[in-house]
């Protein structure tokens, strides 16, 4: 970086004084990582936390190959249990969750043109919780005790179902450290969700009215308000169930009268709105990736804040659809069926309007570019999954067989992880100044992409054969072997994928070219400052007139204000 | 592309080209793949019993019948939308990719289109409206279905994890391997002892939970007869996955034997009485009963007619007196995490017991 980087063109230089060239040691580093309340290291760290534990939720490696044939007894059932317990919990809580509110925290205030976000020390206290709240689960391997006092990790499944979770099943503590550790990381995510609510409605800079904002900013608002709407019922209900567990109370316990329905109720209300808490946000990287490479403004830009709304509000309506095959009236079911078909509406809008952007652009097929593509292809599947799903009398059939793992693994992989890998690509050189090598990314990608399809268009099938989750092991015989081979298989591909990704970073953070301020030619604000942003991100607080701000720089002739 | 561009341009357009290809191939060639292994390979690898997979598109039953045709429908209308949408997309990628040729100039800037923006709402309502509609019609003719008076009754009890079956106007209890008649319906009340399960027959009728505290019910209605596979549905513990189902569909006259057999005790054997005394001064009838004798204990399998049935442990191995043997001496290690304990009996007692317990046909 040079003395004075410059920022972009919306004037004002950086100050020399504030580039910290002085030496100093690794602990002063690490001590400032620790106490720092900048959003930019902040949101690194919530994003490093996430792809550490995304490594960690490999676990389910283990549980591909115990399930590679039939009649394996490569892990024990109890430790089978916790696994996929571990792995859902972790992929949702210690991954999902850290890595989007990484890039929220991150994205946020350069996008809207602020200097951090509105508090900034709220902001270290919601990590703080949610990375201890993540250890303490981990902790149980150590600390708890699970069903029938055998292994330690919690064995529940990710959505704990009672009566399950009743002392008289599950004995030890290993189910407390579950409720503890997801409620407390619980309490963070609600912390920086009204964080960022706050810095998007009062520290927008001057002249970004709502309908100037970034898409990214837009729908990481609707992000935040859905988590104040579906992380307190969960944290009602984990604390509902340890009074259950430790003061005598019978909300679930069904032995004593409390009902294991009114538990999914719980869980599911929390549950469904925070598939669109995951999903929304890569929603946002989509559309501001797409417009980049595809050289065009975001087609329909109202419609899709209007359309990522509509999905906020239907989405607090539809948890239910997971308890089809609870045994509601045919009344209740037919509400949860159509109020879930109504989501398909806006959600098709996005897709829409995302090939519409690409419709008469130039795309470049960047690694960014590349993830976004196979994103909307993989979301289209997934969507159109979700539908049969909602179909009830079919889920009576799908509801809990691999089917179901497929769909939501096209959801939470073939879209989320997908657009996470889009946005490290697309933003790794704001925050490092490098770019990551294309070369790596292109190997990342189609191996990722190869892995993704041969292990979870598989698993489509052997649900519908009647393969549920959550076995630890299948008879011979059933049509399931070749199947789960195949899917095993795939996992070899993803993991060698990952394995590219982690080299690519290390690698790229000593040796990356040289990103410099915009390196994709973008339009939006956090490419206006240097790479990476000083602490205090704009030397001048920027003035906008449009969406693309750096478009109406770009184009003194031809601005975006004069036709929005 | 007519100019001569240079020759670094060219391996650039090259590359292009080939990564906007490229990226088309690999999904469809495996969804391509994967319906032939799912046609052939399947079946020939695992040199399968096809009628003993227990597919969900292979109904015979009718509320199984019910929901193929409406999964039929929904996936010629989601099919339809995929090839649509993907088609649109793929174009997309293909003609509308940076060509070599570029002049570096941006593309025509396109912020919407209210008409565009209309129509493409206004389909997938429709679409909604008809998958919607069909599926609410589906739903009501399912579980609303009026109950024939010559229906048989079933009562299904969920154990961690175990099936319960109690024919309440026949008087008998048996475990883990229902029997039903063909061409008539059986209606199931169920209701879980512990925590939730599910009862799942994917080529009869779809799942229903098993909750405590809740009575559900759902019916089924086999065409043929025949051996029907499925198991539990939802996560209910350690032994989940060996919860395992088997509905036998029986003609009516093999029907009306098999409850002639199962509702009278079992012959007593006088050759033994030494297993039986095993059997009733082990802590054995806590949990388990035996039709005639002073085993009346609830928590485990009826054994009245365990000879009668062709698995142990709820699938966990094919019945025989030898296996039962291993199953009486270990039961933990052909199903870790089971309820029942290992008896810790003599080998002289366990013969005797297995010798008594082979009498109960």
């Amino acid at each position: 970086m040079n003395g004075t980087a410059r920022t972009g063109d919306l004037g004002g230089t950086i100050p020399l004084a504030s580039l910290s060239a002085t030496e100093k040691t690794i602990f002063d580093q690490i001590h400032s990582w620790v106490v720092t309340v900048d959003h930019k290291k902040l949101g690194l760290m919530y994003i490093m936390y996430g792809l550490l534990f995304l490594v960690v939720g490999l676990e389910a490696t283990l549980i591909r190959i115990q399930l590679a044939a039939p009649n394996l007894h490569v892990i024990s059932p109890q430790a089978f249990n916790q696994l996929f317990t571990m792995h859902g919990t972790t992929m949702v809580f210690l991954v999902g969750m850290p890595i989007i509110f990484g890039f929220a925290n991150y994205l946020v205030p350069l996008m809207i043109g602020a200097r951090d976000l509105a508090f900034p020390r709220l902001n270290a206290f919601g990590f703080w919780l949610s990375a201890f709240g993540g250890l303490l689960l981990y902790f149980s391997f150590i600390g708890g005790e699970g069903l029938a006092g055998a292994g330690s990790a919690p064995d529940v499944g990710w959505f704990a179902y009672a009566p399950l979770t009743a002392r008289a099943f599950s004995k030890g503590h290993s189910t407390d450290y579950w409720i503890l550790g997801i409620m407390i990381g619980g309490f963070g995510s609600i912390a920086t969700a009204v964080n960022i609510i706050t810095t998007i409605l009062c520290m927008r800079c001057r002249g970004m009215t709502l309908t100037k904002m970034p898409l990214l900013a837009w729908m990481n608002l609707i992000m935040c308000g859905m988590v104040l709407f579906a992380v307190s019922p969960l944290t009602a209900a984990q604390i509902m169930l340890l009074l259950d567990r430790f003061a005598g109370s019978h909300f679930f316990d069904t032995q004593a009268g409390g009902s294991a329905v009114l538990w999914m109720h719980f869980f599911w209300i929390f549950g469904h709105p925070e598939v669109y808490i995951l999903i929304i946000p890569s929603f946002a990287f989509a559309s501001e990736i797409i417009p980049v490479f595809s050289r065009k403004a975001i087609f329909g830009y109202p419609v899709m804040v209007g359309a990522t709304l509509a999905i906020a509000f239907v989405s607090l309506s539809v948890w239910a659809h997971h308890m089809f095959t609870v045994g509601m009236t045919s009344v209740g079911n037919t509400f949860f069926v159509v109020s879930t078909m109504m989501v398909g509406i806006p959600t098709g809008i996005k897709i829409f309007n995302w090939l519409g952007t690409m419709w008469g652009g130039k795309l470049r097929f960047d690694t960014p570019m590349l993830f976004s593509i196979a994103f909307i292809f993989q979301f289209l599947i997934a969507g159109l999954t979700g539908i049969m799903l909602a179909c009830a009398p079919w889920d009576w059939q799908l509801n809990d067989s691999y089917f179901l793992i497929a769909h939501f693994h096209y959801t939470l992989v073939g879209a989320l992880v997908f657009m996470i890998f889009a946005a490290i690509y697309y933003w790794f050189p704001k925050a490092t100044g490098h770019l990551l090598s294309e070369r790596l990314g292109k190997w990342h990608f189609w191996l990722f992409l190869i892995g993704f399809h041969i292990t979870f268009d598989t698993m489509h099938f052997s649900g519908l054969l009647g393969m549920p989750r959550r076995i630890y092991t299948y008879e011979a015989g059933r049509g399931w072997g070749l199947l789960n081979l195949i899917c095993t298989v795939g996992v070899l591909f993803q993991v060698a994928a990952v394995f590219i990704f982690i080299m690519n970073v290390l690698r790229s953070l000593r040796k990356g070219k040289t990103a410099g301020n915009d390196p994709w030619d973008a339009w939006t604000l956090e490419w206006a400052t240097s790479s990476p942003p000083p602490e205090y991100n704009f030397a001048e607080v920027p003035t906008v007139k449009s969406r693309r701000p750096l478009w109406d720089i770009k184009h003194p002739t031809d601005p975006d204000w004069k036709y929005e | 592309m007519q100019s001569q561009p240079s020759s670094r341009r060219c391996q650039r357009a090259e590359q292009l080209k080939a990564s906007a290809c490229s990226f088309l191939i690999p999904p469809w060639m495996l969804w391509l793949a994967m319906a032939v292994v799912l046609q052939q390979g399947v079946l020939a690898a695992e040199r399968t019993n096809p009628a003993l997979i227990p597919s969900t598109f292979a109904p015979e039953s009718a509320p199984a019948h019910s929901i193929s045709h409406l999964a039929g429908l929904a996936l010629a209308i989601t099919g339809a939308i995929f090839l649509v949408v993907a088609g649109l997309l793929i174009f997309a990628v293909i003609r509308f990719r940076r060509r070599a040729n570029d002049d570096g100039t941006e593309p025509a800037q396109i912020y919407g289109s209210g008409p565009v923006e209309a129509a493409w709402t206004t389909v997938p309502f429709l679409i909604v409206i008809v998958l919607s509609l069909t599926t609410a019609r589906v739903i009501q003719e399912v579980q609303d279905a009026h109950k024939p008076d010559t229906a048989l009754d079933v009562q299904v009890i969920g154990h961690q994890w175990w099936w319960e079956f109690r024919y309440p106007k026949l008087g008998i209890v048996t475990a883990n391997e229902l029997h039903v008649p063909v061409s008539q319906a059986t209606f199931l009340e169920l209701r879980s002892a512990d925590v939730v399960h599910s009862f799942w027959v994917p080529r009869l009728a779809g799942k229903i939970d098993l909750v405590p505290n809740k009575v559900n019910s759902m019916w089924i209605e086999p065409e043929r007869p025949g051996l029907f596979l499925g198991q539990c549905g939802t996560y209910c513990g350690t032994q989940h996955a060996l919860m395992l189902l088997r509905v036998y569909a029986d003609t009516p006259e093999d029907f009306a034997r098999w409850v002639k057999q199962q509702a009278e005790p079992s012959e007593s054997n006088p050759s033994v009485t030494a297993g039986k005394w095993v059997f009733e001064q082990t802590a054995c009838i806590n949990c388990h009963a035996v039709g005639g004798t002073v085993a009346d204990g609830r928590f485990g399998p009826d054994l009245t007619h365990l000879m009668s049935r062709d698995t142990l442990g709820s699938g966990a191995l094919t019945n025989s007196p030898q296996a039962l043997r291993a199953w009486i001496k270990a039961p933990d290690q052909f199903k870790p995490g089971v309820l029942m304990p290992a008896m810790n009996l003599s080998d002289s007692d366990l013969d005797q017991l297995v010798a008594y317990l082979a009498t109960l046909k």
